[in-house]
């Protein structure tokens, strides 16, 4: 396959380099302001991806082109790499709506346009030729998505887990160490665990991003007619982040043979992310990023896929994956 | 504890059940099979303990479970033995009856109302907002009961502190318990950090 991979942060260059081990091709790379487009031509090479990583590493530039000629170049799958926002979802929206409008296959590992507009998407899909495909946006290299398609959705009745790795981290060197958030936070700083702004990551809205697509998925794969399907975004989702947790919360629940995650829940009505008490030991309190997702079934009981839910390449991993689904 | 919980329930619970035949709704909670233990004296003869289990199979009672404490006798030289049987309050009622005309000594008969059990967390400005106000008004809540109480208030009690509960939840109440202490928290402007409640983790 052809990609062009729009977004040259770290799942973005992940996939440039990636891609050639799966047997794909990079013909574009854009950033938010330059692009490299390989030569067209019927003997057309890709990209070097060596070159486009050296380039954004030392100059902050992926090459000399327009994004738009990226966009435009002859790939047969877009990837929407480039930072999750809310409410419109643009940019990532109109890029993969750009890719479907030309029949062009579009993977994302952009949350966005799949939690905040996922009946604009779906529509965009019915008129188009090209599929989307979303496995990293949830759990990073964890096969959410896929295993809830494989399974059904109709035969799923929940999922839920642990989706982010900042806030575990926090959670579980608070309760191990007996230290408080503030402390743990500027330790998760320094170690490049949690952003400077973390508020993304503690108060739940990446998780709560997450299963608002978990139940999209759930809701529109569950429907006989999609136009029945309940739609959700970030506004249908009960959050309450890890802030203001008390390391004496935590000691408490230690006492009691239990610990604090912060969890996610999705089913096809409710969508909620809170910190549950969970016992200590048990299979949901997976310790510093780890992530786990747990799908409750109608008939095959339930299953934990637990692993690294973030992470430039594992996250491209994913992306890679759902880009092999397409072939 | 046990006490409270052994007395004025019954009797409002028993009340209701009188028309429980024919009002469905209002009658359904009432009806409702609950679990209860009697402590029952024995004389150590044989089939005393048959003669004292058919009252209670006799009068609707689900037997549950039997401890018979052989070898370990009350001052009077008998057998202390624990029934625990499911029933409605009415027919717990008539066992209790059926068992005392037949001449067996009841020692205790209570209803364990309180049948699942949920730990959560609570924080916030806990002594502040009056703990002991929260733990009433939980009492208050006809699904549940306050079982334990842990806090925490490591920086003095004007600071955020914490507290452990336990609740002790009627069959099928836990949510209803849970929503309870989650209104009460957001009157307080307290956080609760809930369990996951039907998932065994």
């Amino acid at each position: 396959m052809r990609l062009a991979v729009i977004g040259a942060g770290a799942v973005g260059r992940s996939v440039v380099e990636l891609a050639g081990e799966h047997g794909h091709e990079v013909v574009a790379v854009a950033d938010s302001s330059t692009a490299v487009v390989a030569d067209g031509g019927s003997d057309a090479v890709g990209v070097d991806p060596d070159a486009v990583v050296a380039r954004k590493a030392e100059r902050g530039i992926v090459g000399d082109d327009d994004p738009e000629d990226a966009l435009a170049a002859d790939y047969d799958v877009l990837v929407e790499a480039t930072p999750t926002t809310l409410g419109d979802a643009e940019p990532g929206f109109s890029h993969v709506t750009t890719a479907l409008e030309r029949d062009r296959h579009a993977v994302l590992a952009n949350k966005g346009p799949v939690a905040e507009r996922y009946g604009d998407l779906r529509a965009a899909v019915d008129d188009s030729d090209g599929a989307i495909r979303f496995e990293a946006t949830v759990g990073g290299a964890i096969p959410a998505v896929s295993t809830v398609e494989d399974i059904e959705p109709g035969h799923v009745t929940a999922v839920r887990g642990v989706l982010n790795g900042t806030a575990n981290f926090i959670l579980t060197r608070m309760a191990a160490e007996g230290l408080d958030y503030d402390h743990v936070l500027a330790e998760a700083q320094d170690l490049g665990v949690a952003e400077a702004d973390p508020s993304f990551d503690v108060d739940g809205t990446d998780a709560a991003l997450k299963c608002v697509i978990l139940a999209n998925v759930l809701s529109f794969g569950a429907a006989d007619d999609p136009a029945d399907a309940r739609e959700f975004t970030l506004d249908d989702a009960d959050v309450a982040g890890i802030r203001d947790v008390p390391g004496s919360a935590l000691r408490l629940a230690a006492e009691d043979g239990q610990t604090v995650r912060l969890i996610g829940e999705a089913t096809g009505e409710t969508v909620r992310v809170a910190p549950r008490l969970v016992p200590e030991n048990g299979t949901l309190a997976v310790s510093g990023t780890q992530n786990i997702v747990q799908i409750e079934t109608s008939h095959a009981g339930r299953l934990n896929i637990s692993g690294r839910g973030a992470g430039g390449p594992e996250t491209a991993s994913a992306v890679l994956g759902d880009v092999g689904r397409l072939e | 504890m046990s006490d409270r919980r052994d007395g004025t329930p019954e009797a409002s619970l028993a009340d209701a059940d009188a028309d429980a035949g024919t009002a469905p709704d209002g009658g359904h909670a009432a009806a409702t099979p609950s679990t209860h233990t009697v402590r029952l004296e024995l004389v150590d003869e044989p089939g005393q303990l048959l003669a004292a289990l058919h009252p209670i199979a006799d009068n609707g009672g689900n037997l549950l479970s039997i401890y018979h404490e052989r070898g370990n006798k009350t001052p009077r030289g008998r057998i202390p033995v624990e029934v625990d049987f499911e029933a409605t309050p009415e027919r717990f009622e008539e066992v209790v009856d059926a068992l005392r005309s037949e001449g067996v000594n009841v020692m205790q008969a209570g209803t364990e109302r309180y049948a699942e059990e949920v730990t959560l967390l609570l924080f916030g400005h806990l002594i502040d907002t009056d703990l002991s106000d929260t733990l009433s008004r939980i009492e208050a809540c006809e699904s549940a009961s306050v079982a334990d109480v842990s806090l925490a208030a490591p920086q003095g009690t004007e600071e955020v502190s914490s507290a452990r509960l336990r609740l002790e939840a009627r069959a099928g109440e836990t949510d209803a318990a849970l929503a309870a202490v989650r209104d009460l928290a957001a009157e307080k402007d307290l956080r609760v950090v809930e369990p996951l409640t039907g998932v065994e983790a």
